[in-house]
């Protein structure tokens, strides 16, 4: 017993040293910097946010916002019919690494679920969720349940475009309406599927669109495409280098993983170049580490990204590194009333594509209280669909994609 | 019935490979001539296996065509608590069917040859993105009408020797350099392979389509109708109780059952009986003259097979192949599937692919279990965690796996189990000196010694084999 | 002169010696501050290996867990969550690191002896082959991550744990303090080179100069008889267990002075892989070969993500590994602790 503790202290001894002799180290090159760090300590990142600031079409020109009119209420006037039982289905990442996308798409529709169920005690509608992991096989196995579930009207999601890539045979042989809020591969709608919806603009309306931006109205004359392995981050950086044209520095380009969160060389390339703005394509996790690391290594040019980055989690943790970036996205903004019912619902602020996960349901939720009763109903009710919701005006053209795509520019202040 | 500790079966079990000395068993006969009734492996599944093995082709036919039939009818039966909720139970079988041709491929390298793989998914994607890369539209290298020349319907059943073909010559390239490498080695060096297969998978965008994957890969086009233009294996055909991923278990089902043949004559003849040898001791084996290497390299290209077959499966039915399905937790949830069912036996590999495909499956989206409320999804999303916890209280009370192999006869095996359940038949009757087993046939390659001084005895030990109950090596 | 034609009119993989000439010695030091890390890491493995002949897999998780160690003891110490680098002066910063990486220290080094005795003690009673130790080595990983994946967050009421990395608490922020060649070297890359090559050495000297380190060698050169000359056998484990968890543990409070946003349940594995990359590179169960392989690593990375891309990095990584071991086969300063062993 004694030689054990004796053991312990000899090993804790040891430490103790190291942690000594680590410490004496760290002073001297702490020393001479202590006195610069103190400007930006004191600007904490806690009065950061992504604010909107404008709107954008595909050629990168300024459109003056014009749904700040009259967005549908999923409540209705609360004279609904429906059969007992009726629902819709929600299909996409909810547990896993992308779970976070999933559930914000799914607290946002139940937000607009909840509202028409309080409003109309004659329908009483219920969402049902299909987790799929974001993972392409889970989605074949998913689909079938869906399909196979006579009270689902209509679907929204899949949420990632592999997954919809996979599974959209399916849902357009069954005939059932699906209304995705985040698949951004502009391929999707290639596919002759008469039942696939997009939510949104997709990347081949954002990538030239952002990049027309970053070279007409920012006036960027050199920028850097970073893009991480996603099939997300390869569309769009596809799209932006593209539309950057000669604007694109092929010698500052680079590629990351999803996962990485050391860029050192990624950061070295673009801090010897003489780029003016960086624009990343890819996830916030990403993002905000990347960020934070050009800024370290006293890179100062515009950081550009788009909605895969446009999170709060981009701010929180990149922090003052975030300050003044500017994320674009096709999801429109929430607006208070929405972000305080949704905090209330779901005890947190609302996500990237929340905004299109209530709309999208609310569109789902009028069609069933305009006397919708089956898929077919719902399939021709979604195709003549023109109204308003939080973030745009919803009216589709006949391949699935809306007629008029719009983008926003937010900036991190 | 058992009499030995499971510490004592695993005796004999070196930490390298080498053969500890026999640990002194006074009670016993000398080596290779335990008695039946002594043997650490006495239970009721030993029985069954015996009785299996003692009995004539004709009548393991019988039995056995019917239960394969029976699994093969599975997601049509719809058996009440059985089925999955969240997800359609066909489609699980589909992927059990190819998780189940990954751990016979993987179990001929691991478990009969005793290599260590730890990047066998890279063979599962390789067999994949063959497939993919020459019939997807969005790949430079589409053979597929109507760029190419090969016609749609039989694009799927064309490509799938080539990329059988190509995984192979991929386990022939990772091999021939690094099966000179022992044990752990391999293990790091494999899943290095693993990890460099996923990211040319990402980096050669051109190709691969990077990080954005293939779309539209082809898939057999049988049994078109009005209903189904695009056959009964497009994802499209779902619905009916006969949906697509019914008939990819079928399909894959086939694929099993000669992969289980080929392994099967395999384990039976010189090659299984070497890989046998190097599994137990390499050093011995090659001073006994066994060509280790070629063998070695033999599992290997064998086990890529197969794991191409698969990927090809998988890619035909999800029609979508992307980089991140082919990550290191894959490779191990594979190798979990192999030790879990009982590394070395090709059923229980089965099995165990069948645990781990089902398993999270059966409790997605599941609110009540036998009536008492579950929140199914839940339990879903930790498998991970269960599968861990699984690992390791396994690897403790029962490291040899859920049916473990058994070291048999390969040569004239059923003659000597006929006459070892006679014996087995007469000891219940009366004493232990009523029989011996003394008609099996020596044969030239199998030294069989049967008999004991001190009583009924038959025993299963072959020239090369050591007995291997416990040993994971 | 086809072949590079094609090469050059659509490039597959980038080849670009110039940029490594460019910025060859900012990415040699930015590689060492890298490999530091690896190194430590890799001192785990190899140790184990060369005592127990075992790769611990799990390895990789008891670096995670020493990093949410030192997040902890920082929160416990009245810091929290900001994109920005707190001031607290000198003293006081590198009273704070060190006290957070003795808090990594006890997590990582106390979370190997437990899961020694938890995951290997039993199979090493029951005489396991090895296979069934990496087995459950990799058992232990998969656990420990879902740990901290879905219990952690449970248990500390979601301060620690769960699917996002935590956000990030930082003590120093890099600022550039001399020029080598041409390169920047920051405060924080010297930290890291420094208290790594510190650590080494101590460890070294630890297992060439102490009774203990003679124990350790000992048992790694020939268990049986080391237990007949009166060395505890079961004693020593836990000792190089402890060892390897406390310079994870340091390991994981310098990786996150360079990668503040690296705090994830998820974020051991792959360095975890890298680092045992490191250690065969070297020569698994040799100390200095550990130490070799990280620095060699971290920095033939760098340099490769240069020349070839940043998307290549793993691979240069690997494929060095695979190409290293062909030729020689033990790692390159061959397998043995302390000594020579046949």
């Amino acid at each position: 017993m004694q030689r054990t503790a004796r053991r312990t202290t000899g090993g804790l001894a040891l430490a103790l040293a190291a942690t000594l002799a680590i410490t004496a180290c760290g002073t001297q090159s702490q020393g001479d910097n202590g006195g610069s760090t103190e400007s930006s300590s004191e600007s904490g990142s806690a009065d950061l946010a992504i604010v909107p600031s404008v709107q954008i079409d595909i050629d990168g020109a300024e459109v003056p916002v014009e749904t700040s009119g009259d967005p549908v209420d999923p409540a209705g006037d609360g004279t609904a019919e429906c059969a007992e039982g009726t629902s819709i289905a929600m299909a996409g990442a909810l547990t896993g690494p992308n779970a976070a996308l999933g559930q914000n798409i799914l607290y946002g529709a139940k937000v607009a679920v909840d509202e028409f169920n309080a409003a109309n005690a004659g329908c009483q509608i219920t969402i049902k969720e299909f987790d799929t992991e974001g993972d392409p096989q889970k989605a074949t196995q998913v689909a079938p349940q869906i399909v196979g579930d006579a009270s689902v009207l209509a679907l929204l999601g899949p949420a990632f475009s592999g997954e919809t890539s996979a599974t959209g045979d399916v849902f357009s042989q069954a005939g059932l309406p699906s209304l995705s809020a985040s698949a951004t591969n502009p391929d999707i709608t290639k596919n002759g599927w008469k039942t696939f919806f997009r939510g949104l603009a997709n990347d081949a309306v954002q990538g030239p669109a952002v990049a027309k931006y970053m070279v007409d109205t920012l006036g960027y004359d050199k920028v850097c495409v970073v893009q991480d392995n996603s099939d997300y981050g390869v569309g769009l950086a596809t799209e932006i280098t593209a539309g950057l044209g000669d604007a694109a520095d092929d010698s500052c380009s680079a590629e990351v993983k999803v996962g990485d969160k050391d860029f050192a060389a990624a950061t070295q390339i673009i801090s010897s170049s003489d780029a003016d703005a960086v624009f990343y394509a890819g996830y916030y996790a990403e993002a905000a580490p990347f960020a934070q690391q050009l800024r370290d290594a006293g890179v100062e040019i515009p950081f550009v990204s788009a909605d895969g980055t446009n999170d709060p989690q981009f701010v929180t943790q990149a922090g003052a590194a975030s300050k003044g970036a500017i994320l674009s996205c096709p999801c429109g903004p929430a607006p208070d009333e929405f972000a305080a019912a949704y905090e209330a619902l779901n005890g947190q602020a609302p996500g990237v594509y929340s905004t299109e996960g209530y709309d999208l349901a609310t569109i789902m939720l009028t069609g069933i209280a305009s006397g919708v009763t089956d898929r077919a109903g719902m399939l021709d009710y979604v195709t003549n669909y023109d109204g308003e919701g939080l973030a745009r005006t919803y009216k589709w053209d006949d391949t699935g994609e809306l007629s008029s795509a719009l983008i926003w520019i937010y900036e991190v202040e | 019935m058992s009499t030995s500790t499971p510490a004592e079966s695993n005796g004999a079990a070196g930490t390298n490979g080498a053969a500890q000395p026999v640990r002194p068993r006074p009670e016993l006969p000398p080596a290779g001539q335990t008695p039946v009734r002594q043997r650490a492996h006495g239970g009721a599944g030993d029985r069954l296996r015996l009785w299996w093995d003692a009995l004539a082709r004709p009548a393991q036919w019988g039995i056995g065509v019917p239960f394969v039939v029976f699994i093969a009818l599975l997601p049509i039966l719809n058996i009440p608590v059985l089925t999955t909720v969240g997800t359609n139970f066909g489609a699980v079988m589909a992927q059990f069917g190819m998780y189940a041709l990954i751990a016979i491929g993987l179990n001929v390298v691991v478990g009969q040859a005793g290599l260590l793989d730890l990047g066998y998914v890279g063979f599962y994607a390789i067999g994949a993105y063959t497939l993919a890369i020459l019939t997807s539209p969005d790949s430079p290298w589409n053979v597929t009408q109507p760029e190419g020349w090969l016609s749609d319907d039989w694009a799927w059943l064309a490509i799938l020797p080539v990329a059988v073909a190509i995984t192979a010559m991929s386990g022939l390239v990772l091999g021939s350099p690094t099966l000179r490498l022992r044990g752990d080695y391999l293990a790091i060096v494999t899943l290095g392979f693993g990890e460099i297969v996923r990211l040319l998978a990402d980096n050669l965008d051109e190709i691969t389509g990077g990080g954005q994957g293939l779309k539209s890969v082809a898939y057999p086009r049988l049994g078109v109708t009005e209903e189904l233009p695009n056959g009964v294996f497009s994802a499209g055909n779902v619905g009916s109780t006969l949906n697509s991923g019914v008939w990819w278990f079928w399909l894959s089902l086939v694929f099993i059952i000669i992969s289980l043949m080929l392994v099967g004559n395999l384990e039976r003849s010189r090659v299984g009986r070497a890989w046998v040898a190097i599994r137990e001791d390499e050093d011995a084996a090659e001073i006994m003259g066994v060509p280790t290497f070629k063998f070695k390299l033999w599992a290997f290209v064998i086990g890529a097979s197969i794991g191409g077959v698969s990927g090809a499966i998988y890619a035909g039915q999800v029609q979508f192949v992307i980089p991140t399905n082919f990550n290191i937790i894959n490779s191990v949830l594979f190798l979990c599937a192999v030790v879990l069912g009982g590394q070395g036996n090709k059923l229980g590999v089965i099995l165990g692919a069948f645990i781990i495909v089902y398993l999270p499956n059966f409790f997605l989206g599941r609110t009540s279990l036998f009536g008492i409320p579950i929140d199914g999804s839940e339990i879903a999303n930790y498998k991970y965690l269960f599968f861990g916890v699984a690992l390791m209280v396994l690897m403790i009370f029962r490291p040899q796996g859920l049916i473990p192999v058994r070291q048999k006869l390969l040569t004239y095996g059923r003659e000597l189990y006929v006459a070892a359940r006679r014996t087995l038949a007469k000891m219940s009757d009366g004493g232990p000196q009523a029989a011996y087993a003394t008609s099996a046939p020596a044969s030239g390659t199998v030294g069989t010694r049967s008999g004991g001084a001190d009583g009924a005895a038959t025993t299963e030990r072959t020239g090369d084999d050591e007995p291997t109950d416990g040993r994971n090596r | 002169m086809l072949v590079h034609g094609v090469l050059a009119a659509d490039p597959l993989i980038g080849f670009d010696l110039a940029a490594l000439g460019r910025n060859f010695w900012a990415l040699t030091v930015d590689g060492l501050t890298y490999g530091a890390v690896y190194a430590l890491v890799a001192v785990g493995y190899t140790l184990v290996y060369g005592v127990l002949r075992l790769i611990n897999f799990a390895h990789s998780e008891i670096f995670m867990l020493g990093m949410f160690g030192q997040y902890a003891t920082l929160l416990a110490l009245g810091f929290y969550p900001s994109g920005d680098a707190f001031d607290k002066g000198i003293l006081l910063t590198i009273l704070y690191l060190g006290i957070a990486m003795i808090g990594g220290m006890v997590v990582a080094g106390g979370a190997a002896v437990g899961l020694e005795r938890v995951a290997y003690r039993p199979l090493r009673k029951r005489g396991a082959p090895s296979l069934v130790f990496l087995i459950t080595a990799i058992g232990a990983s998969f656990v420990i991550q879902e740990f901290v994946h879905f219990v952690l967050p449970a248990l500390t009421g979601g301060e620690l744990g769960g699917v996002n990395a935590e956000q990030p608490i930082r003590l120093v922020e890099p600022e550039v303090q001399f020029t080598l060649f041409g390169a920047n070297v920051t405060n924080v890359s010297l930290i890291i080179i420094f208290s790594a090559l510190i650590l080494a050495l101590a460890t070294d000297m630890f297992i060439n100069r102490t009774k203990f380190g003679r124990g350790i060698r000992a048992v790694a050169q020939d268990p049986v008889t080391a237990t007949l000359m009166g060395v505890s056998r079961e004693r020593i484990i836990m000792l190089t267990f402890l060892i390897g968890g406390i310079l994870a543990g340091a390991a994981a409070l310098l990786y996150t002075l360079r990668v503040p946003n690296g705090i994830i349940y998820s974020g051991g594995f792959i360095l975890g892989i890298k680092a045992f990359s490191a250690a065969v590179l070297g020569g698994i169960g040799n100390l200095r070969g550990a130490l070799l392989g990280g620095l060699l690593l971290g920095v033939m990375e760098n340099y490769g993500q240069v020349v070839f891309g940043t998307e290549w990095r793993d691979v240069v990584a690997f494929v060095l590994l695979i190409v290293v071991l062909m030729f020689r086969p033990t790692g390159i300063l061959g397998e043995s602790l302390g000594r020579a062993r046949a």
